[in-house]
């Protein structure tokens, strides 16, 4: 629309074009016009045409509604060249495939070992831990807080024996690992350094991402350890130790999708996400590392959900609004740094209790709008994940359904098909627009560490959370099997998965053993000059190291810091 | 009954799970009907719910689990209401909860357990209907 | 009057020490359930003993993070300490969050401790109708502090200085503007201000600017207006006609208060301690100088008020009711025969001698 193909060689043939091509759209604005009558004669079906984001969309996009747009290099461009729209690599699925990565964990880390060979020989491409609520809120198996939740929403790891047994026979220089934890994540990121070490790899060939976000902890997730100064500390640490150390480890995953899974809007998704993605930027700038030598390996993580066009819009404009935000506002010299890299995952809120088949339909659909706004890795979901852990089966349909997706559908064989769409390119132009609006008041809300306190971006998403269900109870918003062709008793015919009560019993067996086995001097001296460094400003990645190397166990090595750091406090808020 | 008589709802996130998007939403579901909801925050132990389940004189404890410890942290809350002499108070509750599992927590004398999906109406519904029928004096 | 026999078990229980029944008879009261007004008078006839200590301030401004941090320092010095949260009652749907406990969290597994939640339902100033009766419960069943918390909607609520004997102000650099607007009405009731958050651009001013108007309250024509005890209590009782009752003679002034402004940040509890110090000191002056015998002789005359006026709001509803008088009045209204006035002194005819009808 914007690109001006013929050759132009006079002025007077210049003239000529843009007369005619004005013509054109003044006689489409004719035609739109009586269209719009007949369209407005015939009364609209009975449903709710804003789109899950509570988004107004048009019936009809046309080049008029693309005449203030940027120019086509500025906005849209190629790919793997500024602003990245297109995709953060010139030959995108050309050359290689999405990853798929199915995160995965259950019980002990001796059956995790077990079901991470079982998807790696069914044709997965990297790994994806995911650990137990006490593992993510830093406590050991045995501690009393543990009761009832040791390995049962993902595996228990710890100390360094647990992530020894973990990667058990898994070459960690071949196999990417994608860890999801944040509260923690410096102590878990050393337990699988020191992990890797034991099998002879060092760490500067590891590959991998630690999700390390504690920003969206507090915003969304809610599995936060330390109060936010400390907490960001100990992450622009690992950007430097990283930098130096694991240069092709990504030492964050900045994460959207526990913002979207707890209610907010695709728009919400993206500013929130991008804008605590600045923040790390200036944290780091502040803490006086070199923008280029820790940008690169940044690494983000949205959700893709039901609202086909609006997904693939949200991880163009992403692309585009961090490239800008890279450049022009934190001077980063490298395209590198301006690349966004995202993994993507399929929306697990969408997912439905009642008739669990039909999920697998839903997130075949969410995998293509992944697939299609130029995704670097996906999970997708499991049918059954409503009602427990996944069983194998479910797994397995997931990955097959990336597989069909990837090999038979063709739509990895152009790059950003969509682009040129008068709907999609104007899509992706309004989701900038309000990201950038929102950027905007939390800026006026003092940044993000003050919105956070005052519960601003909690209340955000919660009342946006409210409005879909209120959408959905009044029955405005159909949800198939749910609150529309819903059938008989609703009684759910499914096999879960059901974690053992032995799984903890187990665990504190593990941690007696291991309790008595260590050096107990080593634990103590290097657990007292942890505590010391925190006191300082020391990078912490070192003394934890040290830690994880002496088998301090996972809450002995949060509760060193934690004498120093304080523990964080929800903020109260309605 | 007194025209100032409120139901009175604990709503309780227990265990290490942070998902509260459910317990916020019911807890304004609740209160949008009228009922005066204390609102625990999160990572409470059962000694904790129970505490102040006694102390703010409650007719009902909703607690919202995600993270698939209900079998444990459901009789856990129950026994020690029982032991702190609030057996009149409806321990209930919702998340991802399998049907066999609701089965037979209920049958050891817990509430109805509601999966995903349920409208916050027919929490409110249960809720309501249960007060007229168990109000205490 | 006898107690039903359910109530005398309560009271027997309440007696006992049972926490169970302190919240129950909380419920009692707070939902003015039958025979409320018969068991409190037993529950009361033991007189005030504990130290009541109210805070007020803007909404976020850590009320709950500083009731919290001191509850636990009682605590560790042995006393027991009741709390009372009030938050806000919906105006649309009657219903409430309560979410004060959230900050409160540690304390809640302390047996020495007991936090009950409040709803105003429909109160205006700051606190629910029953609260300084549900401080009453707690007082007699025998904790040494109970710690009171109003609503903060952000405008002064003299509601606390009737049930508080030391109330804390907090407010935090963001609540500049408002403070300027309700400067006049916290200097009148503070006996401390906390400038929480102190670490954040601007408390050196709100500090500065608190200071200045404390000494400019101290040194010009209001220097007979002393701070908390000039508060014409009898406004809070609802009886219109009332003038205000200064409960000491002129001469009697309060000697030796300053009135502290101490900066914290409840997050890391820097400050904390010297305002523990500042409500002890506090106390200590309350006692020393006969102020504390004022001030609770103040509150009784609010709280004697508060019971008449509820009971002849009561009764004048009813007479109103009875016979449906009311009813035909409102049909009379409409049609003009009547007017508001000529119904309602029926109705007040009618109440205060029914005899003469």
């Amino acid at each position: 629309m914007s690109t001006i193909e013929e050759d132009v060689t006079t002025t007077r043939d210049l003239a000529a074009l843009v007369r005619e091509r004005e013509e054109e759209l003044a006689e489409l604005k004719v035609r739109l016009r009586e269209w719009e009558d007949a369209f407005g004669a015939i009364p609209a079906r009975d449903a709710l045409f804003t789109n899950i984001s509570g988004r107004e969309v048009k019936a009809l996009y046309t080049p008029l509604d693309r005449v203030e747009a940027e120019g086509y290099g500025e906005g849209v461009g190629l790919p793997g060249e500024f602003p990245f729209t297109r995709g953060p690599y010139t030959t995108m699925y050309r050359t290689r495939l999405w990853t798929m990565r199915q995160f995965a964990g259950f019980a002990t880390a001796e059956e995790t070992n077990q079901r991470y060979k079982y998807l790696l020989k069914h044709g997965q491409t990297g790994l994806s831990v995911a650990f137990d609520f006490p593992t993510l809120m830093g406590y050991d198996s045995d501690h009393p807080r543990s009761l009832g939740e040791v390995g049962v929403c993902g595996v228990a790891i710890s100390s360094l024996a647990d992530m020894e047994t973990l990667f058990d026979g898994i070459p960690l220089d071949q196999v990417s690992v994608s860890m999801t934890i944040n509260g923690p994540a410096i102590i878990l990121f050393c337990f699988y350094v020191a992990a890797a070490e034991k099998q002879g790899v060092s760490a500067d060939i590891l590959r991998g991402t630690v999700q390390n976000d504690i920003l969206k902890e507090y915003q969304a997730q809610h599995a936060w350890i330390f109060p936010p100064e400390p907490a960001l500390r100990c992450i622009v640490d690992m950007f430097s130790w990283c930098s130096t150390h694991a240069p092709k480890y990504n030492p964050i995953s900045i994460s959207g999708y526990h913002i979207r899974e707890a209610g907010a809007t695709a728009a919400q998704e993206l500013a929130f996400t991008l804008r605590n993605g600045f923040e790390y930027v200036e944290r780091g700038i502040a803490a006086g590392l070199d923008v280029d030598s820790f940008a690169p390996r940044l690494s983000f993580f949205f959700d893709v959900h039901n609202d086909f066009f609006e997904e693939i819009a949200k991880l163009r404009a992403a692309r585009r609004i961090w490239a800008r935000g890279m450049r022009d506002r934190y001077g980063a010299k490298s395209p590198e740094s301006w690349r966004l890299r995202t993994h993507a995952q399929t929306a697990g809120v969408s997912l439905t209790a009642q008739q669990p088949e039909n999920n697998i339909v839903r997130v075949a659909y969410q995998a293509l709008a992944a697939a299609l706004g130029g995704t670097q890795s996906l999970h997708t979901n499991s049918m059954d994940e409503t009602l427990a852990l996944p069983t194998e089966k479910a797994v397995r349909i997931a990955l097959r359904t990336q597989q069909v997706l990837a090999y038979e559908s063709g739509v990895t064989n152009t790059i950003d098909p969509l682009a040129g769409s008068y709907f999609v390119e104007s899509l992706t132009d309004e989701l900038e627009r309000d990201a950038l609006a929102l950027f905007r008041e939390i800026d006026d809300l003092g940044g993000v560490v003050p919105a956070i306190e005052t519960g601003w971006f909690q209340q955000e998403i919660a009342s946006a959370a409210m409005r879909q269900q209120r959408e959905i109870e009044a029955g405005e918003r159909v949800v198939v099997g749910v609150n529309d062709f819903e059938e008989g008793s609703g009684k759910i015919e499914i096999d879960v998965l059901r974690i053992d009560a032995s799984v903890e019993e187990k665990q504190r067996s593990r941690m007696a053993e291991l309790r008595q086995r260590r050096d107990a001097a080593e634990v103590e001296r290097t657990l007292t000059a942890l505590t010391e460094a925190c006191r300082g400003h020391e990078n912490l990645v070192p003394r934890i190291l040290d830690c994880a190397r002496a088998y301090c166990t996972l809450y002995e090595i949060r509760h060193a810091m934690e004498e120093i750091f304080g523990s964080y406090k929800e903020p109260v808020f309605f | 009954m007194s025209e100032n008589r409120k139901i009175r709802v604990l709503v309780a996130k227990p265990g290490l799970d942070g998902h509260d998007r459910g317990a916020k939403v019911i807890a304004a579901a609740f209160r949008d009907a009228g009922f005066e909801v204390i609102y625990t925050g999160l990572h409470q132990t059962p000694e904790m719910i129970v505490n102040a389940a006694v102390q703010e004189d409650v007719d009902v404890v909703a607690m919202s689990i995600l993270s698939g410890a209900h079998m444990t942290l459901f009789p856990r809350v129950k026994a020690l209401l029982d032991e702190a002499g609030a057996d009149h108070v409806l321990l209930t509750g919702g998340g991802i909860i399998p049907e066999e599992d609701a089965a037979v927590l209920e049958g050891q004398g817990i509430g109805r357990l509601f999966g995903p999906g349920t409208s916050t109406e027919d929490a409110i519904a249960y809720v309501r209907d249960w007060f007229a029928q168990h109000e205490p004096v | 009057m006898a107690l039903s026999a359910s109530l005398q078990a309560l009271l027997d229980r309440f007696h006992a020490g049972t926490t169970t029944a302190l919240a129950r008879a909380i419920s009692l009261v707070e939902d003015e359930r039958e025979g409320f007004q018969d068991f409190m008078h037993e529950v009361l006839k033991v007189g005030p003993r504990t130290a009541r200590v109210g805070f007020t301030g803007p909404p976020g401004a850590g009320k709950s993070s500083i009731v919290a941090t001191l509850a636990t320092a009682y605590r560790a010095r042995g006393e027991d300490v009741g709390v009372v949260a009030v938050d806000p009652t919906s105006p649309f749907s009657g219903g409430a969050l309560l979410g004060d406990r959230i900050r409160m969290n540690e304390l809640t597994t302390d047996a020495g401790i007991f936090i009950r939640s409040m709803a105003t339902r429909g109160s205006l100033g700051g606190l629910a109708t029953t609260t300084k009766e549900v401080m009453d419960l707690m007082d007699a069943f025998g904790f040494a502090r109970v710690l009171v918390e109003s609503v903060g909607v952000g405008q002064t609520e003299l509601e606390i200085t009737a049930a508080a004997d030391t109330v804390v102000v907090v407010l935090v650099p963001e609540s500049g503007d408002a403070i300027q607007a309700m400067k006049a009405g916290l200097m009148e009731i503070a006996d401390v201000f906390v400038v929480n958050k102190a670490d954040r651009p601007g408390a050196d001013r709100l500090v500065k600017e608190i200071r200045q108007a404390i000494h400019l309250r101290a040194g010009s024509a209001l220097r007979d207006v002393p701070a908390h005890h000039g508060v014409d209590l009898s406004r809070l009782g609802g009886a219109g006609s009332a003038r205000a009752v200064k409960e000491r003679p002129a001469r009697a002034e309060p000697q030796g208060w300053e009135i502290p402004v101490l900066r914290t940040v409840a997050q890391s509890g820097d400050g904390l301690p010297e305002v523990l110090e500042a409500v002890d000191r506090h106390r200590e002056w309350l006692t020393k100088s006969g102020e504390l015998g004022l001030r609770r002789r103040a509150r009784a005359r609010v709280r004697v008020q508060n019971v008449v006026d509820r009971e002849l709001r009561r009764l004048a509803r009813h007479t109103a009711a009875s016979g449906g008088r009311l009813e035909h009045g409102l049909d009379a209204i409409v049609q003009g025969a009547e007017t508001p006035y000529s119904v309602a002194r029926e109705v007040l005819a009618d109440l205060l001698d029914p005899e003469a009808r």
